[in-house]
Formats: C-alpha cells, structure tokens, sequence
C-alpha cells in the first residue's frame, strides 16, 4: 500500500507527517532544527529518501540540511550561497540602489531525474544549483544578470526568488518567479532568461503593464500539460498558454483575488486551488471564513470548498509554499496556515480535517507519495 | 587550550554539549580562534561570521570576562584569561534576534 509524507516548515521548526495511503491517521514527528526558521524542505522525485531542507534564523543565517533517510536522520551540507561576480544593485523599497546581499534561501526544488541536483531559490533574488547533493552551490546569474535586474524591488516578505518550476517535457525549460519582479522563464537550462509578465497589471508600479516588477506570488503548472501555466498574483489570480508569453485574468468569481498559494488537482489539468485572502493590508481570510476556491475550468468560474474548515473568527494567512498535492487518486490536497494547522483533504478538496495543529507558524508544505 | 561557549543553537547544529576546547596555533585571536573551530565544526561556517568576508554576523556578540570583544579588531590579541584557558570565550546569540535582520554586520 502507498504512504504519504507531508514536509511542513515552520517558523520554529522542521515537521515530517506520515500516514498510509488511507490518509486517515497522521504520525507527527519533529520539530527538526527546533528554534530555526525552516522555509522549505522538499523531497527527490528521483529518490523519495533524499530531503532537502532550508533552515536559516535571523542570528546564524543560512544552513542547508540533508536527509538521505526520508528524514530521519539529517546532516548539514554547503551553505555557501556566494552571488557570481559584483553582485552590483537592485531598487530597495524606496527606489534607490540597494546592494544584493544573500539572507536565505526560500525554495529548494529538487531535480526530477537526479537526486544530487538541486536548484536553490535565494533573498535578494537569485537561483542557485547544486550538482553534488547540496554541498557546493553556483549562481545561474543570467537570471540576475538579466537587464532588468537593477530594477527589481522588494515585495513586503524580500526580494525572493520563491518558485521554482521545471518544465518535465521541454528539456532546459524552466520558469521562475520573484517578488517583486514578475515571472521569468528559461530555455537552456537557466543560462539565459527573459522576463515572461505580458498581461500582468499591478497598479503599484508606475507602468502598470511593465515587462517586470510585478509581485508574482506563486507559479503552478501540471506536469502533463507544462505549456498552462497559472498564477497568483499580489492581487488577480492568472492563467497562461503559451508557457508565459502571454497572460489572461482568470479571478472570475473569487471573493478576493489576493492570495499567496496556488495549484493544480494531480489528475485533472484543469482543477485549480487558491486560498483567496481580504488584501494586501490584511493577511486574513475574507468574513474570518477559512475557503480554499477550486475551478474545475482552469480558472473564470470558482467554488468554495468549506466542509471541515473554520467559516466563523478565523484570521490565519495561508503562504506561498504552503499547498501542495499528492498523487493518489482521489487526489490528495494539503496546506499549512500561520495559525499552525496542516488541513488535508482526501477527497480533492470536497472535505477537509486538520492532520495536526498547533504547530508553529506555517511557512511550507510539500508531500510526497511513497509506493 | 581555548574554551570556547557557543550558543544553544550552534551546539546543537555542531552536536556538542558543554564547551568547545580548542587547540589554537599562533597567537590567539578572534580570528584564529574562529578558524580553529570552523575546521573542527564545517557545519558552523557562516553561522558566526560571513563564509567570504569574515565579517561577524550582526546578531552574534563576543563575550569573554565580562566584556564585549565584539569590536575588537579580529586580528587583535584576545585577553590572557581566554588565551590561557581560564575564562571561555563565549559566542551570545543578541538579545533581539530573529527575522527582518541584516545577513551580516555592517562596518
């Protein structure tokens, strides 16, 4: 019988959450790196045991942790994350040069063919790769290099580079996204980089169709369909077909069309999730109701799904990283909140229970379907 | 043999308990003293100070006999009670950390 592992990072700790394939009963292990701020931990398609974790705290900085064991043991790796060349300016919050200065790493994604490689998404934004299992890491800085790279801003959690796609069917195709810079795509392998923004609107830059400095929030795709791309922005929640040339509004019905997470059903292209959020001010679901929209039409047309989730005085946030999918069928759907649940659904978001709660602050979660 | 007292944190990501005895060559300073205990625990660069820089980190204070030696030159003699073992040097976590920090110390 399949297994499921669900990777949860918190503001104070590292969570591994295991159940069989009935999803009905959760073992809760950690916290991992207890006292550390743990923005990520994501495991290798190529080989499940292989895990990768962000830990990093205000005091130390950055650490990298590896488990080749499905987490249970775990043993720091390279934590040298060293910009290529004069790291040069980006615009700070105020509009004026600011010097890219490393802070942390935001999301790791592992390679899906080689458990050694691993790509690193860093504050101030860059990307970062590793080839020997996390202990030495080198800047692709065509990405940073790009043009546009001293325009690039801040959004309100740092200048991030926090999604990390790779496309399973174009070979070297793969898109990021940064706040506050927009969406970026490459061809060859991340050597070279063009901004992929065309149709975004963000009224809080002076040209509200400018080819970057958008406050793209996350990025999802579909594996069998890499080509569709869909997007939550700061504000509006998107859709692409044509692997980010061009962009299209898909909010439709959502109560707000802020939000931070977004993804797609494992088995149906077309099923997408968002946790819509009142604003940019407040961090909190609309009417304190906890409702995760999901579109069974690729976006335009949305249903709440609210069965089993808080619909009175519940003022949580879901984050970026903090949804994810596994791939049984019916498909699995998990996110984390910063009041510290972890909700999951069997049954494609149609119910929801909380696998656990109480934990600190949720900042990511990611799942892994073991045979 | 220097004494050195990390923070919980880094003792736990070093898995040490207690202190940190360490041989130092030369002269002993916060530099070489740093140098020491990042070859005995690899796991700690960048923790303490910058990997590239070597700039200490701007939350993480040096102590030893009741004083702060966190500005003081890196290459400046640390005091005979820490060279000769009789006082640690202790590495303090400041007392307002956390989020929305600077990687590093500013000059």
């Amino acid at each position: 019988m399949s297994a499921i592992r669900v990777l949860v990072g918190t503001r104070k700790g590292a969570f591994v959450l295991t159940s069989d394939g009935k999803r009905e009963r959760w073992e809760t292990s950690g916290p991992h790196f207890g006292g550390w701020e743990i923005y990520h931990v994501k495991g290798s398609p190529a080989d499940p045991d292989r895990l990768y974790a962000s830990q990093s705290s205000g005091w130390h900085g950055q650490v990298i942790q590896v488990s080749k064991d499905g987490g249970r043991s775990w043993e720091p790796a390279g934590n040298k994350f060293v910009y290529d060349g004069v790291p040069g300016t980006h615009q700070w919050y105020d509009g004026t040069p600011h010097p890219w200065e490393f802070a942390r790493v935001w999301h790791l994604e592992p390679s899906p063919t080689d458990p050694d490689t691993v790509f690193a998404g860093v504050e101030d934004a860059a990307l970062f790769r590793s080839t020997d299992g996390g202990q030495n890491w080198t800047e692709l800085s065509g990405l940073r290099g790009h043009d546009t790279g001293s325009s690039w801003q801040p959004g309100a959690g740092g200048m991030c580079l926090h999604t990390i796609l790779l496309d399973p069917r174009t070979p070297g195709r793969m898109f990021v996204a940064i706040s506050a810079a927009g969406a970026f795509r490459s061809d060859d392998e991340g050597r070279t980089w063009r901004p992929v923004n065309r149709g975004l609107r963000s009224e809080q830059i002076p040209d509200a169709d400018a080819e970057v400095g958008h406050c793209v929030h996350r990025i999802a795709m579909h594996p069998a369909r890499p080509s569709v791309l869909f997007m939550q922005k700061h504000w509006d929640v998107m859709r692409s077909d044509d692997a980010g040339l061009s962009w299209t509004e898909v909010s439709g019905n959502l109560p707000s069309d802020f939000g931070f997470p977004i993804d797609v059903h494992a088995h149906e292209p077309d099923t997408v999730y968002v946790v819509p959020i009142k604003s940019d001010h407040e961090h909190y679901p609309p009417e304190g109701k906890l409702r995760v929209y999901r579109s069974r039409t690729g976006g335009g047309e949305w249903e709440a799904l609210t069965r089993g989730l808080p619909q009175s005085d519940c003022y949580v946030n879901v984050l970026r990283d903090a949804m994810t999918v596994d791939s049984l069928d019916p498909c699995g759907v998990y996110f984390g909140t910063t009041g510290g649940q972890v909700y999951g659904s069997r049954d494609g978001g149609d119910s929801w229970a909380p696998i656990v709660r109480d934990l600190p602050a949720v900042l990511s979660v990611e799942v892994q379907t073991l045979p | 043999m220097i004494r050195v007292v990390l923070p919980a944190h880094l003792r736990t990501l070093a898995r040490v308990e207690g202190e940190v005895s360490l041989e130092v060559d030369g002269e002993v300073t916060q530099l070489s003293v740093l140098d020491a205990l990042e070859r005995r625990y690899p796991m700690l660069r960048g923790t303490i100070r910058d990997q590239v820089t070597h700039r200490r980190r701007a939350f993480v204070r040096f102590f030893a006999g009741g004083e702060d030696l966190s500005h003081e030159p890196p290459d400046a003699p640390l005091p005979d009670a820490v060279a000769s073992g009789q006082e640690p040097l202790r590495v303090v976590g400041a007392m307002a950390g956390g989020r929305g920090t600077p990687a590093t110390a500013r000059p």
